[in-house]
């Protein structure tokens, strides 16, 4: 019971991710996370202005289950499976974003800076939520998907698209953290 | 309701292992982009080396899925642009947020309500790119 209240390590962590992928693909379905926003789109009735949105989402209510599931175990893990723990960042990490303006670094899964009330109600750090979220939705849909469809699934499979879309990803990652957040912060 | 039983237990345990393994969290987004730690890299690589272990076995044993078809992944179209524009604008909101997809769910149910805006700002963001899908380069 121990190792499960420990944060897991990557070589755990990493197979189980496989796993998931795997068994959906077992299911006769695919594992795509970014997949559910236009999915959330189509049902709010965007198909009726954006042919984009104009199919049958039914099919993919399998997937709206799957993310109601990870809100579930997202509750589980945190609540039940935790011991309250800082993470274990690397000290360069600490020392970076401590002098970026971030306290408390590690105490908690998500920075107050831009996650607390405080910092959600005012304008900066709802701006940079909005931005940074409106971002993940239009990059994920042009790529024709994220983390899950790409990174896991794509290279697991060994497809050339993902492997570009993954390069992006990391292209975009490295410009957001080096080049534009000393001027965010 | 039952054939999404098992859907519905695949994501209880992705969320979990999400958490356990703090991919979730915004400062092991912000260490990766840093080339801090190997944490965040480990996850990615040994979840990719497993799936494609995990793929080339199926594919030897011609597995089936529950559906009654030969379990494979389906192609992406090819190209380019759309995947190096698409991928490096999805990585400016991925290192910004903290949260990809399907984090941004999970952290919901770790009492992190704020995240919903971005999911909110994420649907918008999608919904803008339907409607400009067909004058971007694809």
């Amino acid at each position: 019971m121990e190792f499960i209240l420990q944060p897991w390590p990557w070589y755990v962590s990493g197979p189980c991710i496989a796993i998931i992928m795997y068994l959906l693909l077992y299911f006769g379905r695919t594992f795509g996370m970014s997949s559910n926003l236009r999915t959330l789109c189509a049902i709010g009735g965007a198909g009726k202005r954006v042919a984009f949105f104009n199919f049958d989402w039914k099919s993919q209510k399998w997937n709206l289950i799957v993310v109601l599931g990870a809100i579930v175990g997202g509750f589980i893990a945190h609540y039940l499976l935790s011991n309250p723990i800082n993470m274990d960042l690397s000290e360069a990490t600490v020392k970076d974003l401590t002098e970026l303006g971030f306290n408390d670094v590690g105490q908690s899964l998500l920075p107050p800076e831009l996650f607390s009330w405080d910092a959600v109600f005012s304008i900066k750090g709802m701006s940079l939520l909005i931005v940074g979220g409106f971002l993940v939705g239009f990059g994920t849909r042009y790529a024709g998907g994220c983390t899950s469809g790409h990174a896991i699934t794509g290279l697991s499979s060994l497809q050339l698209p993902s492997l570009i879309a993954v390069i992006g990803f990391f292209l975009g990652g490295l410009i957001m953290i080096h080049l534009i957040f000393p001027i965010l912060f | 309701m039952g054939k999404y039983i098992k859907f519905f237990i695949v994501g209880i345990f992705f969320g979990i292992v999400l958490v356990k393994s703090e991919a979730v969290s915004w400062y092991r987004i912000f260490e990766m982009f840093k080339f801090q730690s190997f944490h965040m890299y480990g996850i990615i690589g040994t979840a990719v080396g497993t799936g494609v272990i995990l793929l080339l076995i199926s594919k030897q044993k011609n597995i089936q899925t529950t559906e009654g078809t030969t379990l494979r992944v389906p192609l992406k179209d090819r190209g380019f642009t759309r995947y190096i524009l698409g991928g490096t604008i999805f990585g400016l909101g991925w290192a910004l947020s903290g949260a990809c997809p399907g984090p941004m769910y999970i952290l919901i149910g770790t009492g992190a309500f704020s995240i919903i805006i971005v999911i909110a700002a994420a649907l918008l963001g999608t919904y803008v790119y339907g409607l400009l899908k067909d004058k971007l380069p694809h």
